[in-house]
């Protein structure tokens, strides 16, 4: 079972505390979680399934928003989620 | 000397340093060769040199001659040696450096006839000032006379989970013993604002810690572009840090749990005791200027990735809880808390750093002052004109 962290309880994140290769188990709340790749070290990984949207929950709050589906067990980070926080880029589009 | 504290100066306005330097400041960037050279000519100084100083303006010229100040009065310096090109600026700084009762003397280089005359005035001067502050002797300080800086640079997902509790959780032993802690970086409270908010003395804090955040992302938006790239910084990202407010969310875990009595300009030093945040811009060197010229004796940087930029005037812990980085950059490592990704619990690795951080407030070095891996920039908030 590989080794993550889960800051809080509201969490459907994991931050990785060791490298985790694809199809590795660890152990999420209640129950358990397939890696469905690679997740390095500090790297996070989908506890549930999360749909396009959902709020991504790291320390009980919400770090961004889901920038697609994202499978339970695939690897949370810069390619799949969007900040919600100083989008300039947005207001200037609007 | 039950209590806890350090060895540290006693300085005229009741304060106390965790150093004993002779400070040789430069008023502006024309200064920096002199300053730059007489403290190489005499042991037992530090020169601050600055970029910019001239045509300056407004509320980035109060800013800019407040941190400067605010660096010759910081409690680590025992005299100041202030060197302008002209004698007005240099009796300016001069004198309000002056009000905090220790010794400053100036020198105007049009005034004395060069670089040449500068520095052997200024040799002459600092001679007497070293002489004068080698003298001292420390002295026993309580706990409760510390401030304290908290800072973060090279974040990785390891600080939110080690090194920023562990120095949170130092913070709340300074703020219990009845001392200062400054949390800096307001970019670095976006999208984790609610939570300092909350923690806030009365309501007209919670507003200003709004109000700090809410700045940095008016002016993104007013220009239509992206904090994204500026921050989380390339490294961030790598080391597994998503967005801002991740970022942020494991950031302010290093002021601590304690109420948030204020929020404090950029260089301003506390009235009170307590927790404090500081509107400081994120980089390390703008942001531990700040700090230092708002009366900072002494700095805890968590870094997961390794930033090495340690505070000139104030001595600055670097603290991993990457075990990588632990390894790979042990150079720069003062305090390694990456054992609580294992089994080391938060009282263990907190109790460590304080012990350590007791070390350093009563002389011993961090790898930032022995590696001369320090420097100041003051933050600029208007052109030059």
């Amino acid at each position: 079972m590989a080794k993550v962290i889960i800051l809080d309880e509201r969490d459907n994140v994991a931050t990785a505390m060791a490298d985790i290769a694809a199809g590795e188990k660890i152990s999420s709340g209640g129950g358990e979680t397939v890696a469905a790749e690679e997740i390095p070290f500090g790297h996070k990984i989908a506890l549930t399934f999360l749909a396009d949207g959902a709020e991504i929950l790291k320390y009980g709050e919400s770090i961004g928003l889901a920038k697609g589906d994202i499978a339970q067990g695939a690897c949370v980070h810069v390619h799949n989620v969007e900040s919600q926080r100083g989008r300039g880029d947005r207001g200037a589009s609007k | 000397m039950s209590e806890p504290g350090f060895w540290g100066y006693r300085r005229p306005d009741g304060s106390a340093g965790i150093r004993n330097h002779v400070a040789i400041l430069a008023v502006m960037d024309s200064a920096n060769g002199i300053v730059k050279s007489l403290s190489n000519l005499v042991r037992g100084t530090v020169a601050i040199p600055v970029w910019y100083g001239r045509g300056q303006f407004g509320n980035d010229d109060t800013v800019f001659r407040r941190a400067q100040v605010g660096l010759g009065t910081n409690p680590n310096v025992a005299a100041v040696l202030v060197v302008s090109l002209e004698k007005v600026s240099a009796e300016k700084v001069a004198g309000s450096i002056a009000l905090s009762g220790k010794p400053v003397e100036h020198i105007s280089v049009q005034d004395v006839g060069g670089t040449v005359e500068a520095i052997a005035a200024g040799m002459r001067k600092l001679l007497g000032m070293v002489s004068e502050a080698s003298a001292q002797r420390p002295e026993w300080i309580p706990l409760s006379e510390m401030v304290l800086g908290v800072e973060c640079g090279g974040t990785d997902t390891t600080s939110g989970v080690a090194a920023n509790p562990a120095i949170g959780w130092v913070a709340d032993r300074v703020v219990d013993a009845g001392g200062t802690v400054y949390l800096s970086e307001a970019s670095e409270w976006m999208g984790a604002e609610q939570i300092l908010a909350r923690r806030a003395a009365n309501e007209e804090v919670s507003d200003a810690i709004w109000a700090a955040v809410r700045r940095i992302e008016d002016s993104a938006i007013a220009r239509g572009v992206d904090i994204r790239g500026a921050n989380p910084v390339p490294d961030n990202i790598r080391g597994g840090i998503t967005t801002i407010e991740e970022k942020s969310l494991g950031a302010i875990i290093k002021g601590g749990t304690t109420e948030v009595k204020g929020v404090l300009d950029y260089a301003v030093k506390a009235e009170g005791k307590g927790l404090y945040c500081m509107d400081t811009a994120a980089p390390a060197a703008e942001s531990m200027t700040g700090l230092s010229a708002g009366g900072a004796q002494m700095i805890l940087f968590s870094t997961g990735q390794m930033n090495i930029m340690g505070g000139l005037l104030s001595p600055t812990v670097k603290v991993t809880g990457n075990p990588r980085t632990a390894a790979k950059l042990a150079d720069n490592v003062d305090v390694d808390v990456s054992p609580m990704l294992e089994d080391e619990s938060l009282e263990e690795a907190g109790a460590r750093l304080l012990d350590f951080s007791l070390q350093v407030a009563s002389g011993r070095f961090t790898r930032a002052e022995m590696l001369h891996d320090e420097d100041i920039a003051i933050s600029r908030f208007e052109p030059t004109v």
